[in-house]
């Protein structure tokens, strides 16, 4: 399949006053056309900080994306283009959605003039034209009384209303990438679900191929075809969505799927829970970031970052466990049952 | 909307009357009375004469009554201390001086304090916000009087490029628009940066970047409406500020404005004259509120005045 998006090797670095914050450590993945990339991890991986980063929205000079990353789309280095191009790049090329549609919407501009506003910007239309077209991405996000929507305020909608606008003005343009970041965790479990479904459709529909950055592994089981298991700024295992969920091989997925609650008739079991917390990002971590909190974890483990070890064409993992020398462990799934 | 307007109307009126019976009672409770400050040694008679003319013989809560009935019909009354002129000309003559200076002052303060402003948060801990902040330090922390002596001292004596005092030229404006519009600049300047930066931070900013805008087009659509929006809560408060800055620069400068007569009335003791002059000022101030609050609703579109209750 055609790469739209690779990304190699991305650091990303934050100056604080404690001292240099390594969120993203090398993270390197790409993207075909059509397809849906999900990162996942718990908060602080950098799984925001990489998909800001491919928008270049993160300003320097608190923030610092190292000389060797790349972010390739169709081939272009993102990081290397000039302010024009990458104007255009963004929201045309690739476009973004937030986290949280009440604050992510400009409260004193009309939902209308805030879609129209990236398509007088890249299409080179007329204002009338702009509305035409707003109107047709308005009903292609399935917003009753699109017409009347146009002229409304965002404090005029509901919360699942402000994210379909935000998933409009995204997708006005027709990007082949949309990056949405956390697009349902504001958002309450039905309208998430609608949500979901919504960019499942427009996804087939218009062939946009997703980033889709999630803590909820059920929202990626349905809806991604490939994941990545973030941790610490580094990507600890990849694969389909079904290895991911059928063979993973790094206790940390493992710990993450343990963690799902089950909808048992009958399940008196105490919901797991991964002890401890993340590394501090401002440590140089050269061993295995999630060594602390590993329940397998060997002396190498504290000693040397591991290889990424190559299980298929698209399932790796980074960790000691896949050494030839390795003890056998018990795996999430037989322990499971 | 109109329930609204004059439902406010219905409380300016309430509070006009009540700053009027305050002043009215405290004026009385001021030593001496209008003879004292002019002329001593009255023969007694005339004395009597005078106060039976202005009725000040009545007792204290009947003048109260014959001063609200006058006032309900509009009637100020008449000059104690200059006999002949009725406080509603003086107002209307003195008035036009003070809001010239005053909007002059207010709009310059406006203009710099806002791009000031603007200049500061772009500028983040960098000079020119260095400078902005120590320029609008100096103006907080400054009172207008002792800047108008500075700049008196500066320009007028030892420049001698300004005339220390009058009024009647362009020239005579320089020094006393300066010393009002400072505290205006100071206010502003502050206000506006840090509700830029505010702005600056927010969630819609990054949206606005994520749709390929440049980042002049994010500060004039994005961010100038939002962060404007709270300067209008302070503009009442700076329309006062300028007014009782005036007390003080008109007298310093003899600029022969409203504030001028009102501080002249209060030392003489002149009643009419200063009822006349504060219920002016309070109906101007209280007429101003009522005009941002308005000015708020079309500005910010999630302020919506509704009619129910």
């Amino acid at each position: 399949m055609e790469k739209i998006l690779e990304v190699k090797d991305l650091r990303v670095s934050f100056n604080t006053y404690a001292g240099e914050v390594k969120a993203v450590r090398g993270v390197s993945f790409d993207l075909a056309k059509g397809e849906t990339l999900a990162f996942v991890g718990e908060s602080g991986c950098g799984k925001s900080v990489t998909a800001k980063s491919i928008m270049r929205l993160l300003q320097p000079p608190f923030v610092d994306i190292k000389e060797t990353s790349q972010v390739l789309f169709n081939g272009e280095d993102v990081l290397k283009m000039d302010k024009k191009r990458l104007r255009n790049y963004r929201g045309n090329d690739v476009s973004m959605i937030f986290q949280d549609p009440m604050t992510s919407l400009n409260p004193t501009m009309t939902c209308g003039k805030q879609i129209m506003e990236s398509l007088i910007l890249h299409k080179n239309i007329s204002k009338a034209e702009a509305r035409e077209e707003a109107i047709k991405t308005l009903k292609l996000v399935k917003i009753p009384d699109a017409e009347k929507r146009m002229d409304e305020y965002p404090h005029q909608l509901s919360g699942g209303m402000r994210q379909r606008i935000m998933i409009a003005i995204a997708l006005a343009c027709s990007p082949s990438v949309l990056i949405a970041d956390e697009p349902t965790t504001a958002l309450d479990v039905t309208i998430q679900a609608q949500i979901i479904d919504l960019l499942r459709e427009l996804r087939d529909e218009l062939n946009t191929a997703i980033i889709l950055v999630t803590h909820d592994l059920g929202v990626v089981a349905n809806f991604a075809d490939r994941i990545q298991v973030m941790y610490a700024g580094q990507v600890l295992e990849r694969g389909t969505v079904d290895e991911i969920f059928y063979e993973a091989k790094h206790p940390y997925t493992w710990a993450l799927l343990s963690s799902v609650p089950k909808l048992a008739k009958y399940n008196k079991q105490e919901l797991y829970t991964l002890k401890g917390t993340p590394p501090d990002l401002i440590l140089p971590l050269e061993h295995c970031p999630f060594a602390a909190r590993c329940e397998f974890c060997m002396p190498i483990c504290k000693e040397r970052m591991p290889e990424e070890t190559v299980l298929s064409d698209t399932h790796k993992v980074s960790c000691w466990l896949q050494h030839p020398n390795a003890p056998k462990v018990k795996s999430f799934y037989e322990r499971e049952v | 909307m109109a329930k609204y307007i004059l439902k406010r109307v219905a409380y300016m009126l309430l509070t006009l009357f009540l700053a009027a019976t305050v002043t009215f009672f405290m004026m009385r409770s001021i030593p001496g009375d209008p003879l004292a400050s002019m002329a001593r040694k009255l023969p007694d008679q005339t004395k009597a004469n005078f106060y039976a003319k202005y009725g000040l013989d009545k007792p204290l809560f009947e003048q109260y009554t014959i001063y609200m009935k006058g006032l309900i019909r509009g009637d100020l009354g008449e000059s104690i201390v200059y006999p002949g002129r009725p406080v509603a000309q003086t107002i209307l003559e003195t008035s036009p001086i003070s809001g010239l200076t005053g909007g002059i002052a207010l709009t310059i303060g406006l203009v710099l304090g806002i791009g000031l402003g603007i200049i500061s948060a772009l500028y983040k801990n960098k000079l020119p916000d260095y400078i902005v902040t120590f320029i609008a330090i100096l103006g907080i922390t400054i009172p207008v009087f002792v800047m108008a002596s500075l700049l008196q001292y500066l320009f007028s004596v030892k420049l001698g490029w300004l005339p220390t005092s009058g009024w009647g030229e362009p020239k005579h404006l320089v020094i006393p628009v300066i010393c009002l519009t400072f505290g205006t600049i100071a206010t502003y300047a502050r206000y506006i940066k840090s509700s830029m930066l505010d702005v600056l931070n927010q969630d819609y900013i990054m949206t606005a970047r994520a749709k390929g805008l440049s980042e002049s087009q994010i500060i004039s659509r994005h961010v100038m409406r939002n962060s404007l929006l709270p300067a209008i809560t302070i503009l009442a408060g700076r329309i006062v500020g300028i007014f009782t800055g005036a007390f003080v620069i008109e007298k310093m400068f003899s600029i022969p404005g409203i504030g001028f007569y009102y501080i002249s009335s209060i030392n003489s003791n002149d009643y009419s004259m200063t009822m006349g002059t504060t219920i002016f000022y309070a109906a101007l101030f209280i007429v101003m509120q009522l005009v941002v609050d308005l000015v708020y609703t079309l500005v910010d579109p999630r302020i919506r005045l509704s009619d129910n209750k």
